[in-house]
């Protein structure tokens, strides 16, 4: 088994008390490059900000293995295309795990942005303003920034979107390029053929983990329907999770459910 | 050559009252402008001014309790805004609330228990002398403070640069690459507080928010950096404090509004002629290039 970078224990992550990840359990190893796929509302961009530490768990923990720098790029970027700076400054900012508040920019700092540009494509478009970027321009940019923060742990939520076949295959390359590197990388994803291709693990999500390990088995149309018949919707009346409520008639069902999850998720990890 | 000098240099040269002004403005604009920078760029433009109401009820009770005098109406005018500032931040990042609404709520009931607490005691030319500040009037207490406003906000905002950079532009991702997020937002926000409290004394409370806006609204509109737009708008204000005090002093104009209405022509004049102004994106160019 090879070494945890991110370790999972019973990790329940949510809003207002509803779980949008329930009981997660496992690792993922050093190295690894994972797909996290799931129909919409399915805890992908969630599981994310945990990781990250943006969100707070509401059950378990979520640790990520101390000495590993992250990157992550998350899907709504907050990012303000409006304020005044070039592709150079945003790119710049990857620099901060390195370099921090007040360290001084050095100039293999500024080859280094230079290089993060080139390989995302972007070459002469140092100067162009953040408001002149066409959306694929900008995401590049972003994979740039990416680059430049040369993490141990990269978290991109659905880079793929709204992306041309060659912007999509770049980033692609990209991916695998930092895989290469043994860098541990989480990508949430929609295209189930693209996972197929590329991703040699992935993770299923609705809601709880439905199957996790190596991707065409997690793929696999038995757990797919399974994965299908998760409700989206928030249950005001749902009734509350824990050893508490195992008697609870009404919660035997509920209870049920997540058990054999755990069970089919142990399954999964043991054969991948 | 003799009119110009009669104009422009004389009334500074002549009257230590004009070259206090002038030396407490310039330094005013030194701090305030980049500060209204940032202010514009996270758009919170508004939140400077109900910020500056937000800060009387402190002018006040200095006020109130020790007559016309600086130091306690400056003081008291720090505390009522930094509870302003800090009370509104903190709804705003710790509930559902966003931070225009929360403002709004603070500065309101600030600004009631404010001139609640003027009409105790003061008829309403003490109110005026509040809002609209004695710039001609500055003593040497109101300078050194000035100054010293001036020095920490510009060493702070050295210092804390990079992070309010990045939390304006993303501030995602410096919440997941560092955790200074949070304290560099309220450290803007006292700086904020401390800049307008400064003014307060020159311009009045609701003047000072002018010297901080409007010149860093205009900057918008010539440059596509952040830097550069810090150093325009500052340029900016010192023009337009020199230009206020002139005016007020040939014609007998008030010189805070002088001041203001000043970088207000500067202001006007860049929405039609900057380099990203009207005349500047409407006029179709007549030609283009292939690439």
């Amino acid at each position: 088994m090879a070494e945890a970078c991110i370790t999972f224990s019973d990790l329940t992550l949510g809003y207002n008390n509803h779980p949008a990840v329930h009981h997660l359990t496992g690792t993922v190893a050093k190295g690894s490059l994972t797909a996290i796929v799931g129909a919409n509302g399915s805890g992908k961009s969630t599981l994310m900000k945990g990781i990250v530490g943006v969100l707070k768990p509401i059950a378990g923990h979520v640790s990520v293995k101390s000495g590993n720098r992250i990157a992550y790029l998350p899907q709504q970027s907050e990012l303000d295309r409006s304020f005044p700076a070039r592709v150079v400054d945003l790119v710049s900012l990857g620099l901060w795990p390195q370099r921090g508040l007040l360290g001084r920019h050095r100039k293999e700092d500024g080859e280094a942005v230079s290089r993060a540009l080139v390989a995302v494509g972007l070459e002469g478009f140092e100067k162009r303003p953040l408001d002149t970027l066409s959306g694929g321009q900008l995401q590049r940019a972003l994979f740039a920034r990416v680059l430049v923060q040369d993490a141990d742990l990269i978290l991109l939520d659905e880079p793929f979107n709204a992306i041309d076949m060659k912007t999509l295959s770049d980033l692609i390359a990209l991916i695998k390029r930092w895989h290469q590197e043994s860098r541990t990388i989480l990508v949430v994803a929609h295209d189930f053929d693209l996972v197929r291709e590329h991703f040699p693990e992935a993770l299923l999500l609705a809601r709880q983990p439905i199957a996790w390990g190596d991707a065409r088995k997690t793929l696999a149309p038995e757990n797919l329907l399974r994965a299908r018949q998760f409700h989206e919707a928030w249950d005001e009346s749902a009734p509350w999770c824990g050893p508490d409520a195992t008697h609870d008639h009404a919660g035997g069902e509920h209870h049920h459910h997540h058990d054999e999850h755990h069970a089919s998720n142990a399954i999964r990890q043991g054969a991948a | 050559m003799e009119a110009v000098y009669q104009w422009l240099l004389a009334p500074f040269l002549d009257f230590a009252f004009m070259q206090r002004a002038l030396s407490g403005s310039l330094l005013l604009s030194l701090a305030s402008c980049p500060v209204g920078v940032f202010l514009m760029l996270r758009r919170m433009s508004l939140t400077g001014d109900a910020m500056a109401h937000g800060i009387l009820p402190g002018a006040a009770a200095g006020f109130l309790l020790f007559g016309l005098q600086i130091v306690p109406m400056t003081i008291g005018g720090l505390i009522a805004g930094m509870v302003v500032a800090l009370g509104s931040g903190a709804v705003a990042r710790f509930t559902v609330q966003k931070e225009d609404a929360s403002m709004a709520a603070f500065y309101l009931i600030s600004l009631a228990v404010g001139v609640l607490i003027v009409s105790l005691r003061g008829s309403s030319v003490d109110l005026m002398h509040v809002l609209f500040g004695t710039v001609l009037a500055l003593n040497d207490a109101a300078l050194t403070l000035i100054g010293l406003i001036t020095v920490v906000t510009l060493i702070s905002l050295a210092i804390f640069w990079r992070a309010l950079v990045a939390e304006c532009m993303d501030p995602l991702f410096l919440r997941s690459v560092s955790k200074l997020g949070t304290p560099v937002h309220f450290i803007f926000l006292a700086l904020v507080v401390l800049n307008l409290v400064g003014g307060f004394q020159a311009l009045g409370t609701l003047l000072s928010v002018g010297l901080m806006m409007l010149p860093a609204a205009a900057a918008r509109f010539w440059t596509v950096r952040v830097e550069p737009m810090c150093l325009l708008a500052t340029v900016i204000g010192m023009a337009s404090c020199v230009s206020g005090l002139l005016l007020s002093y040939h014609f007998s104009l008030p010189s805070g509004p002088a001041i203001i209405l000043s970088a207000g022509v500067v202001y006007i004049a860049s929405i039609l002629v900057g380099s990203r102004g009207v005349l500047g994106t409407r006029n179709r160019p007549s030609r283009h290039r292939t690439a």
